[in-house]
């Protein structure tokens, strides 16, 4: 005996939801799209207009002093092979996306962890949300990224943006959250403000978890990156949807090697900013 | 001892108490109908820290509170600066009320009044040495050249030169309570607390830090407020101490007065451990000078003296008592018979001398063959008072018992 309950129409309304978002809000989002894409474009003319050497030669520069040498190396051998792959233009797009994603979704996050980091209540407000935004298949995120952004690269940032966001998040409070409350006592025993103990105490001494929080959401940005291709993101992810759609398995893997070794270089470089030159043994 | 002199009284502790719970109204309704602590748990879940503290804090003194762990010491020291807040009562230093701050008054008073050493050091460890002696003014927004010339001083004061740019984590536990110390002192608070400041130093550096302790605090006349565990660092260190047991004061008074008076069963036992006779100091042991003679005294007049008072020597004291030496019977008997008038040439200095904190242990030592009394002088050279050899032996006896 089957009893009629009647379903609940949760897709209606969520659609009905974004419905009214994207016709009243079209104003706020077509802002921000111009704002996004002329950043994207800044930044993707940038690095394309420096030769490719220039670049691997900075890049490089840059594993040598923040990590070692060894790494600098690396940084050479692979990018030189996505060069001769024929895939620094896609590889450059792809960099850019990352780049951008990562700093919104840290600009966001920082203030959003500092606040879960005071305030309780807040916190577990957050926390559920951060789950949400976790678990949610990322694929989902692109389709209402597509109404309010249209097809292309904004809307893959917006998605990168929510699906790479929560690590920052979390980290930053954990971070916070993790300094020693003796330390927390003395800063207020000097008669520290709030401010004060924020910026000059537990700021600093979280960096290194803030840090590998970073590190995570560069890590997530770029594999949405790739998977944003299927709504028109340019880069290495649209490289592997192309040979997915003539089945190509060996253009597939070239693209997705240079994904993973453009994934390496961001992975290093940000671990070694993660242990800032240690002055004690 | 009783409140001589109200002028100099820095903090007013009168009434305070501190229930940790929800319902702190009920734990001290409770109390008020003379409950203790462990029957307001047992009834409302309400630990009570603290009940009813009532002590005065004078200038410049180094006053120790003692207690076992849960006896609400680190409750007290820290409700004084509102790091816990107070339940009820009041703490007032310099006619303000603390518990009747506003955030940002309770922000200026901290800064100006108190400065806290912790047990566990809590140094910044990003921060170098340096960095961290300056943390206070820092705080307090002094420019960076005056503040780097105050944590400079202090850090020299607690014997840090040449450290400066070191990290705490690259320093010896001492070193790092030298930091800690040179952190609150640069910050030229009024008042200086101190949680258990040697307690996690081993013993050796722990005297060490102690002696210190007194000399800065002599020398800077410094209003400090030390917690401890240890009954034997709040003697060597404490111009006073209060005992506190279960959120209450047991005792407050002189170090001597809880040796030798302990309040109850509590303190004595506390008590019992401690060395007596490296306690006792000369002072529980003298007594007033009998008779002295003036300089300006004829040898007949000296010797009047000495016969009515059974002595066979007598100290000689100038203007405003200072002590000037001593004679002896035979002498000045020879100078009257040989008709002379003054006594001066009569007077030796070879008679023991010590200050009234001369540890009872080493006055013994001090009596020679002539068993002259030891005169006690304070640090003009003014008698004031002597330690006969039975008194002596009576205190050491005394502190044998225990």
């Amino acid at each position: 005996m089957a009893i009629d309950i009647p379903r609940i129409p949760l897709g209606d309304g969520i659609e009905g939801g974004l419905d009214f978002l994207t016709s009243h809000y079209s104003m706020v989002t077509r802002g921000i799209s111009r704002v996004t894409q002329s950043g994207i474009t800044v930044l993707n003319d940038g690095l394309m207009w420096l030769p490719e050497w220039a670049l691997m030669a900075i890049i490089a520069l840059i594993c040598w002093r923040v990590a070692n040498l060894r790494l600098g190396i690396g940084a050479v051998l692979g990018l030189a092979l996505i060069w001769n792959l024929g895939l620094w233009d896609p590889m450059i797009e792809t960099l850019t996306l990352v780049v951008i994603a990562t700093v919104v979704a840290v600009v966001i996050a920082m203030p959003l962890g500092v606040l879960a980091a005071i305030s309780d209540r807040f916190y577990s407000l957050i926390m559920p949300v951060l789950d949400f935004m976790q678990t949610m298949p990322a694929f989902v995120y692109l389709i209402p990224a597509i109404p309010f952004f249209g097809i292309g690269s904004v809307s893959a940032i917006f998605a990168t943006v929510i699906f790479s966001m929560p690590p920052a998040i979390r980290f930053t409070t954990l971070g916070i959250r993790q300094v020693p409350k003796d330390l927390i006592e003395a800063a207020d025993a000097f008669g520290a403000t709030r401010s004060q103990k924020l910026i000059k105490i537990q700021f600093p001494l979280s960096l290194p978890t803030i840090m590998a929080g970073i590190n995570q959401t560069i890590m997530l940005a770029l594999s949405m990156v790739v998977i944003a291709a299927m709504i028109g993101a340019d880069g290495l992810g649209s490289e592997v949807w192309r040979a997915i759609q003539r089945l190509r398995p060996g253009d597939g893997f070239e693209a997705g090697i240079a994904v993973v070794i453009l994934a390496m270089l961001l992975d290093r470089i940000t671990q070694a900013l993660r242990k800032p030159k240690k002055k004690t043994s | 001892m009783t409140e001589t002199d109200e002028t100099n009284i820095k903090i007013q502790v009168r009434g305070l108490s501190k229930v940790f719970g929800s319902q702190p109204k009920k734990a001290l309704e409770l109390r008020n109908q003379g409950k203790k602590r462990p029957e307001i748990l047992e009834k409302t879940g309400q630990t009570l820290g603290l009940s009813n503290i009532d002590f005065d804090v004078r200038e410049g003194e180094l006053l120790v509170i003692m207690g076992l762990s849960g006896s609400g010491k680190s409750t007290l020291i820290r409700c004084l600066n509102r790091l816990i807040e107070p339940t009820e009562g009041d703490i007032v230093i310099d006619g303000q009320n603390i518990p009747k701050l506003s955030e940002k008054e309770l922000l200026e008073c901290r800064r100006r009044h108190f400065s806290m050493v912790f047990q566990n050091f809590a140094l910044f460890p990003h921060k170098t040495v340096q960095e961290n002696a300056e943390y206070g003014l820092e705080v307090r927004g002094i420019e960076k050249k005056s503040r780097v010339e105050s944590a400079r001083n202090s850090l020299k004061q607690v014997g840090l030169d040449g450290w400066e740019d070191a990290y705490p984590s690259q320093l010896s536990g001492g070193m790092q309570q030298r930091v800690g110390l040179a952190r609150a002192l640069a910050n030229d608070s009024t008042v200086m607390l101190m949680d258990e400041a040697f307690s996690a130093l081993d013993p050796l550096i722990r005297k060490d830090m102690q002696q210190e302790l007194i000399e800065l605090q002599h020398r800077m006349k410094k209003t400090t407020i030390f917690i401890t565990h240890d009954l034997d660092e709040a003697i060597s260190i404490g111009d006073r101490i209060i005992l506190l047991k279960d959120g209450e004061v047991v005792q407050m008074g002189t170090p001597e007065d809880i040796l030798t008076r302990p309040a109850d069963d509590y303190v004595a036992r506390f008590v019992e451990g401690v060395d007596m006779s490296r306690i006792f100091t000369a002072n529980s042991a003298m007594r007033s000078v009998r008779a002295t003679a003036r300089d300006s005294d004829g040898p007949r007049t000296v010797l009047r003296k000495m016969s009515d008072n059974g002595l066979d020597s007598i100290y000689v004291i100038g203007r405003d008592r200072t002590l000037l030496g001593i004679v002896n019977v035979d002498d000045v008997d020879a100078a009257a018979k040989a008709g002379k008038d003054t006594i001066n040439e009569l007077i030796q200095n070879d008679f023991p001398k010590a200050g009234p904190d001369e540890p009872m242990n080493n006055l013994f030592a001090m009596f020679n063959d002539k068993s002259y009394p030891i005169a006690i002088v304070d640090d003009n050279q003014r008698l004031l008072g002597v330690v006969v050899k039975g008194a002596v032996l009576e205190k050491l006896a005394e502190a044998g018992e225990h």
